[in-house]
């Protein structure tokens, strides 16, 4: 690679000059969704498991250790090992459901 | 000039190979996947190969693109072994057709005992074969517990060469052990479910550009048949070199499937079907 690995080419404050409209669009997204959930009949249903993960990855994102993304996605990942017994449906959830 | 190795051009219009031809596409790889619903018969599949191998390619060729294939059934519909056998049965005949890489995109969808059987079926198809293998990882929560199924299953099975194999839809978690087992790594630049172009850019300048590649994987859903030349804009915004763009979206893609003597960026002269 021309440039070395784990270095982007850009310095910190290009990158935020590029990204941070971005970024501030996301989360404000995100926040809009909770204040939508909070604002929704409840139904019996206080909190989601999808919920919690979106707020656990929050945690994460905003605290000081580096690779926030992958550990973002470990904590959303099926921590089990072995093959499951029959395909329960075709699609994903977006987080781990414990069992 | 770029390379496209996993979009499903079964399920877009001809509009997008001209879109992708003016946006400088010379070849793509189109991998033998789930239509949306699934087929009721081994025929369903024989038809479904047919267009992938000689239909899609002329389709192609039309706008300057050469069309390549990859073989298989995918694991959404993999749950019926008995099925599955049947499909797998039809794959050797269609592995010598002239725009063939070899296997793909098998893989598992929610890491079932079956799945898994199909999987390393599929695999010993390959290796008697000879042929390349291009592996989708699971979507979402299922991808991590998947890789490292997939992974533990070529290395019990022994036979292929990791550098024939390409794992295909990495993200941050599962890279490294796709890199560090010898095996080519996938970036899917995929809406919502999967990688954007920022994210792809963070993983190569993490791990380097050896290895790797981008691709749309542009299908039937919500998807971008140009995000593999958006990509590179974004490459060139965030101050990285025009050998490295070249390299992620050109040089690693015709590096890798070169590998099959089938593969070309070089499109046969259009043909009126």
């Amino acid at each position: 690679m021309t440039t070395p690995t784990g270095k982007p080419p850009l310095d910190r404050k290009t990158l935020i000059d590029l990204g941070f409209i971005e970024a501030r669009a996301k989360i404000l997204d995100v926040a809009a969704f909770l204040d939508r959930l909070d604002r929704a009949p409840a139904n019996d249903v206080m909190t989601d498991f999808r919920v919690d993960a979106i707020r656990a990855a929050l945690e994460i994102a905003l605290d000081a250790s580096p690779a926030r993304a992958e550990r973002i996605l470990n904590s959303w990942s099926d921590p089990s090992t072995q093959p499951i017994a029959h395909a329960d449906g075709k699609a994903a959830r977006g987080a781990h459901l414990p069992r | 000039m770029y390379i496209d190795p996993h979009i499903h051009m079964v399920s877009r219009t001809t509009d997008d190979y001209a879109r992708m031809a003016a946006a400088g596409c010379v070849a793509v790889t189109e991998p033998a996947f789930w239509a949306g619903f699934d087929r009721s018969s081994a025929a369903g599949f024989q038809d479904y190969f047919r267009q992938l191998t000689d239909s899609e390619p002329r389709r192609a060729a039309a706008y300057g693109i050469a069309h390549h294939a990859w073989i298989c059934i995918n694991p959404k519909e993999a749950e019926d072994h008995g099925f599955a056998r049947e499909v797998m049965s039809m794959i050797p005949a269609f592995l010598s057709r002239p725009n063939v890489l070899g296997v793909g995109e098998i893989g598992l969808n929610r890491n079932s005992k079956t799945e898994l059987a199909v999987f390393e079926e599929h695999l010993e198809i390959a290796a008697q074969h000879n042929s390349l293998v291009l592996i989708h990882t699971p979507h979402l929560e299922d991808k991590l517990k998947g890789t490292r199924l997939i992974l533990d299953a070529i290395a019990a099975h022994g036979k292929i060469n990791p550098a024939r194999i390409l794992v295909d839809h990495v993200e941050e978690h599962t890279v490294r052990m796709v890199l560090d087992r010898g095996m080519w790594a996938g970036m899917t630049l995929y809406p919502d479910t999967k990688c954007t172009a920022a994210r792809a850019i963070d993983i190569m300048e993490m791990h380097g550009t050896e290895r790797i590649w981008i691709n749309s994987a542009g299908d039937w859903g919500h998807s971008d048949p140009l995000a593999v030349p958006k990509a590179v804009v974004s490459m060139r915004a965030r101050g990285h070199t025009a050998a490295d763009i070249h390299k992620i979206s050109f040089d690693n893609p015709r590096a890798f499937l070169s590998q099959s003597g089938n593969f070309s960026v070089n499109a046969p002269r259009p043909t009126i079907s």
